[in-house]
């Protein structure tokens, strides 16, 4: 048993474990004795009793998500399973960990996931910039492969698998699921109309599961020593561990496994080393860049999905970007809506028109050209670009951190105005 | 290059090149892995890019022929994409973070000081064609920014006098 399921192989000084040493850790026992001794139902069951939520930033139940796929003999013969491994939310450094650090845990809970779906194909959407994961996944697949760990009738389980790692050409879309999905298809990478779900409808038309890798780390870990014990990992609601990272001007930037329910506080005055020399802690977004401000009060809650969802922010990725007392919020700001700005596909309207709208007025504000009328108009696209009004998430997600910024930092917001410059450049 | 100047230069004056023999074999190894021609589109591009250094009007259409769609549509793909060069770029393209937290710790003064170097801005590549700065969202790297990736490598903690040693080196392998 251990307590870091999922980083418990990883020594980043060191090369990655191959076929050989991860079997040697116990790798891939989970996978052989489900094999042998699990029906898909019965692994469905498991993940479902287990409180896995989905670590790629929504937090939907992983077990759930997995039982809109139709089953039984009248339920379509091909059904995929898509590994996101796009990571490329603001802030956001954990996927790359997994998969530079241990290949074979992301193999070998794709095993389950899609034996538990019964696909037989399995994409891995990675990012192409994540060139050493790219070389390090190759040689596993290759490796597991050799073995019989992948490939048809994998230890004579008539199960038959085979993974195809697809790398990607940037664009932050692709990580929502349906444009992922279209980009995979080879088409333009635009989201798709929701229903129908990919669970029924997804990848060429079939059922598809797409989950995020660290969602997918997690599985072994709870085939291999079962739902109490993952249970047991969470400190407080939530089940299990979680990658958690900060960046920004702490001392030790990084990224740590945690259980779920740890205090902010250990986060980031721990393992992080509290702020720089000089520097004071003014905010934080606690889970990428698509997430509202948290305060320095907000240090002592703890890690769960609910607590920072009642606090007015999401867990998402869980990691943690910090704004200091030397950085203009209003810069930090306008360059996460430049970025979204950016990366919107253009699909739908008030994203592809309302985001420029409000990266030029942060343009205007940082110059020392703002207007009193422009506070206004950024309040309005809150609502504009909120949640219901745009095909997917990605403006929603934008206004997170602008809506709580207007809320906390209005000071800055209006002395950029009032004194026709910004405070912070001298 | 913008729509309209690609259907006035794409009929008829443009030709297809023809594909070399390693970019056909590259791209037959990837249309086994999926079961639609169109969904190798992205791959086919990547492998063009590779041996050719970007791709070419005549290079899009070749892939296109080969593929069996129309070139309007692969451009559709080739053009999404912030990896996908349709105009040529320098021997080593600079691949920036310019995302939040490469923001809080500096890499807008890391690149004004690239800028300045180099003489060039965002998309531009250096009269000598030696390199090309392009942004590029969050690399995944925060906890070791400002970063960069160049030549396959990721260039981690950069400071000004980082960048002073990575062009030095570069001049001097040249």
């Amino acid at each position: 048993m251990t307590d870091t399921p999922l980083t418990k192989n990883i020594d980043m000084k060191r090369e990655p474990f191959d076929f050989g040493l991860y079997r040697h850790a116990g790798g891939y026992d989970g996978v052989l004795r489900m094999l042998k001794e699990m029906a898909p139902a019965d692994v469905l069951e498991t993940v479902k009793n287990s409180g896995l939520k989905g670590r790629g930033g929504a937090g939907f139940p992983t077990g759930l998500k997995w039982s809109f796929v139709p089953t039984g003999e009248n339920a379509p013969k091909t059904k995929y399973l898509v590994v996101n491994a796009d990571e490329m939310e603001p802030g956001t450094f954990k996927d790359r960990l997994l998969m530079e650090g241990d290949p074979h845990l992301l193999i070998e809970g794709m095993l389950i996931a899609a034996y538990t779906i019964q696909a037989n194909t399995a994409y891995i959407f990675l990012r192409g910039e994540y060139l050493r994961a790219e070389t390090l996944l190759r040689t596993a697949i290759g490796q597991a492969k050799e073995q019989g760990l992948l490939g048809k009738n994998i230890q004579g389980s008539g199960f038959d698998l085979e993974i195809i790692l697809h790398t990607s050409a940037g664009r932050y879309i692709c990580g929502e699921e349906t444009a992922l999905l279209n980009a995979l298809e080879g088409k333009r990478a635009n989201p798709r109309a929701k229903p129908p779900f990919p669970q029924v409808s997804g990848l060429w038309g079939k059922p598809t599961i797409v989950n995020n890798v660290e969602t997918l780390c997690n599985l072994p870990g709870i085939i291999r020593y079962g739902t109490q014990w993952y249970k047991d990992l969470g400190k407080g609601e939530d089940a299990g561990t979680k990658l958690f990272g900060v960046s920004g001007r702490v001392k030790h930037p990084g990224c740590w496994e945690l259980p779920l329910g740890t205090p902010i506080r250990e986060l980031v005055d721990g393992l992080a080393g509290g702020m720089s020399d000089g520097y004071q802690l003014r905010a934080f977004l606690p889970g990428g860049g698509s997430t509202d401000f948290l305060l320095p009060e907000h240090l002592d809650l703890t890690l769960d999905y609910d607590v920072i969802g009642k606090a007015g922010s999401r867990l998402a990725t869980g990691t943690m970007i910090i704004l200091d007392d030397h950085t203009c919020p209003v810069g930090m700001v306008g360059n996460l809506m430049r970025f979204f700005s950016h990366e919107s596909c253009g699909w739908c309207t008030p994203c592809r028109d309302g985001l420029p709208w409000v990266d030029s007025i942060f343009r205007r504000l940082e110059s020392g050209q703002g207007q009193e009328s422009d506070l206004q108009i950024l309040t309005e696209h809150l609502e504009y670009l909120g949640p219901g009004r745009t095909f997917c998430a990605l403006a929603p997600g934008a206004m997170a951190p602008l809506g709580s910024a207007l809320k906390h930092f209005r000071d800055d917001f209006e002395a950029h105005i009032r004194t026709g410059a910004c405070p912070w450049q001298k | 290059m913008t729509n309209s100047q690609l259907i006035a230069s794409t009929a008829p004056r443009v030709q297809a090149r023809t594909l070399t023999e390693q970019e056909v074999h590259d791209i037959e190894h990837e249309l086994t892995l999926y079961p639609d021609k169109r969904a190798v589109g992205l791959e086919a591009l990547k492998i063009v890019q590779k041996h050719q250094g970007w791709v070419s009007d005549e290079s899009l259409l070749a892939v296109a022929n080969f593929l069996e769609m129309s070139a309007h549509e692969l451009d559709g793909v080739a053009t999404f994409f912030n990896l996908i060069f349709r105009q040529p770029v320098g021997r080593k393209v600079m691949l920036f973070c310019n995302s939040v937290s490469c923001y809080i710790m500096g890499c807008e003064q890391i690149k004004a000081h690239i800028s300045e170097r180099l003489g060039i801005d965002y998309g531009e590549t250096t009269a000598d064609g030696q390199f090309t700065l392009i942004p590029v969202p969050c690399l995944g790297d925060c906890d070791r920014a400002p970063v960069m990736l160049m030549d396959g490598e990721q260039q981690r903690n950069l400071s000004i006098e980082k960048i002073n040693e990575i062009l030095a080196e570069s001049a001097e392998r040249e």
